[in-house]
């Protein structure tokens, strides 16, 4: 096997351990440092994909800006230890099966789509260069981008809302 | 052998870091010192005087006492976060260093061919930096949380939101340099600041002049990114004790300070890549005595050092001294040969501007008071950010001004 592929699968299971250390750890910081762990496990998937800046950006976002304020916050209210609640009866009737066909569903999909461009190498990607990227980003998928930010605005709007005390 | 010449760049890296890690490392235990020596000065004090001659072996006596100390972990202290902040601390600070070019890419490693003074040449090194950087909040904000103690918390709380804060003015400040490059690597923003200004021939062609602004605003947000005087709130020792690292004690303790001076190094670095024309010489290339200059210079320390020898009274300091004298009289010498001299020219100017912004860093502690907290708030958020701002835009605007006047 060679350096990428072990790199691969290496970040690829931190990133899985992450998101199930983010569900299951009881201290609030915790689940926060597990986060930040899948987002920098998730920024060494682009950079083998051939996507450096994106990568780059994932960092600066996602583990330099918005969990920053996560675990800023978390500080703040100094929040302890998390209550367990009963095991919901709908998770348990529907999502674990639900969970399961999902599961199933993607593998066959995965098996049976067409191989990818290998990792490692970068082939086939446009977005290697931060020019390139951007002519994707702002030329070809520019709907899919400007439908993202107002969703996200929305959401702002939303948080806002939620947030606001009754008068 | 074999193995060698199929895997250049792996074994080029592991030789580039091992070297780079032992530089720096020295660099981190001597910039103490340097710190310590230079407010003394200014202060009229004598500083570090006794272990060593001139305090010269101040470092490793400190560095021996960090080692021997008792190791406390606080009671309730969550161990995990405990340990990890220290650790993410200093080996963010150290990392970021990898990706700075301390000599142009044409000089190479003898048999593997690979570059020599840079570990990492990436295609986008300042976002590469940001990335890293961006990450050192946690080393904090994580000490102070996880000490279960109030004032590293408040430490703790004051410095993420000044990071926070501060970074964005950070980043901002350098986009307008970015600009004027159009790349992010930095090869090809210090290449782009070489020659002269067509109209003043003697001044180089440096980012500093036309981005001033920028400039101003970089250094600011530098300086409270990496936590110094005068905006050292989070530890400000007349409040909070010494701020997010008060539970910590013997090497942890040490990992902390060592970060601190590791994050002034990347950001000095930072600085004189873009604003300072890194490697760049400030004389042109047709003056070819400048080539003999850090042999000159250390010889003229080696000669300095032989008469400091012999006025010096204490048997051991002098022992050191004439150490010190060879060291540098052999070195001066060694870098007074053409081939040498041309291989060593550009670390040498990159080490020289580094020298002047770590002088200027440290006069500026020896120089002003602490801001207040809401002061450093209001000043981050409501004058550095705008400026910062306007800079960008002035810069775009004059760049969308020449692309449609010239095509």
């Amino acid at each position: 096997m060679s350096l990428p592929v072990i790199l691969f699968f290496l970040c690829g299971a931190l990133a899985v351990a992450g998101a199930i250390l983010l569900i299951a750890a009881r201290e609030p910081i915790h689940s926060a440092l597990a986060l930040i762990l899948v987002m920098v496990a998730l920024a060494v998937l682009y950079l083998l994909l051939g996507a450096p800046f994106v990568a780059a950006v994932q960092i600066i976002v996602y583990a330099g800006a918005i969990m920053v304020l996560f675990v800023f916050v978390i500080m703040l209210l100094n929040m302890g230890v998390e209550e367990r609640t009963d095991f919901s009866q709908i998770a348990k009737y529907f999502g674990i099966p639900l969970g399961g066909v999902l599961i199933v569903w993607a593998a066959y999909w995965l098996l049976h789509s067409r191989p990818a461009a290998a990792i490692g190498t970068g082939s086939g990607m446009e977005a290697s260069s931060t020019r390139g990227l951007s002519t994707l980003l702002f030329r070809q998928y520019l709907f899919p981008f400007e439908a993202t930010s107002i969703l996200i605005l929305i959401a702002i709007l939303g948080a806002l809302v939620l947030a606001r005390k009754e008068e | 052998m074999e193995f060698i010449s199929q895997h250049p760049v792996l074994v080029a890296s592991i030789i580039k870091i091992a070297v780079l890690l032992f530089i720096v490392m020295t660099a981190l235990a001597y910039l103490t010192w340097m710190e310590r020596k230079l407010i003394a000065h200014i202060q009229s004090r004598w500083g570090p005087y006794f272990v060593g001659a001139h305090g010269l072996l101040q470092p490793l006596a400190d560095g021996i006492k960090f080692l021997f100390k008792e190791d406390v972990t606080p009671p309730g202290a969550d161990k995990f976060a405990y340990l990890l902040a220290p650790f993410l601390a200093l080996s963010l600070g150290m990392t970021a260093i990898a990706l700075i070019p301390f000599g142009p890419p044409s000089v190479l490693i003898p048999f593997l061919n690979q570059q020599a003074f840079s570990v990492a040449d990436v295609g986008i090194g300042l976002m590469m930096v940001f990335a890293i950087t961006a990450m050192g909040v946690y080393g904090v904000a994580l000490a102070g949380w996880s000490s279960n103690s109030k004032y590293p918390l408040m430490g703790g709380l004051r410095s993420s939101a000044q990071m926070i804060s501060y970074e964005v003015s950070l980043t901002m400040s350098v986009v307008g340099v970015v600009l004027v490059a159009g790349s992010l690597n930095f090869n090809e923003i210090i290449s782009n600041q070489s020659g002269y200004w067509h109209y003043v021939p003697f001044i180089p062609k440096w980012n500093f002049g036309p981005q001033i602004i920028g400039f101003l605003c970089y250094l600011t947000a530098a300086i409270a990114e990496t936590n110094r005087v005068p905006f050292d709130l989070p530890e400000a020792e007349t409040e909070l004790v010494a701020g997010f690292h008060t539970e910590y004690s013997s090497f942890k303790f040490a990992m902390f300070f060592m970060a601190e001076y590791a994050n002034m190094i990347t950001v000095s670095c930072l600085a004189t890549i873009l604003f300072f024309g890194g490697w760049l010489s400030p004389f042109p290339d047709s003056w070819k005595w400048q080539l003999f200059l850090p042999g000159a210079g250390l010889v003229l320390l080696g000669i300095y050092c032989a008469w400091d020898t012999l006025t010096e009274m204490r048997g051991i300091a002098r022992l050191q001294l004439s150490v010190v004298t060879l060291l540098c009289l052999g070195g001066g010498l060694l870098c007074l040969v053409p081939q040498v001299a041309q291989v060593i020219q550009g670390p040498f100017w990159f080490t020289t501007k580094i020298l002047v912004i770590l002088f200027f860093y440290i006069w500026l502690r020896a120089t002003l008071p602490r801001f207040r907290y809401d002061q450093l708030m209001s000043f981050g958020w409501k004058l550095l950010l705008p400026v910062s701002l306007a800079n960008l835009v002035l810069t775009a605007g004059y760049f969308a001004f020449k692309w449609t006047r010239h095509g």
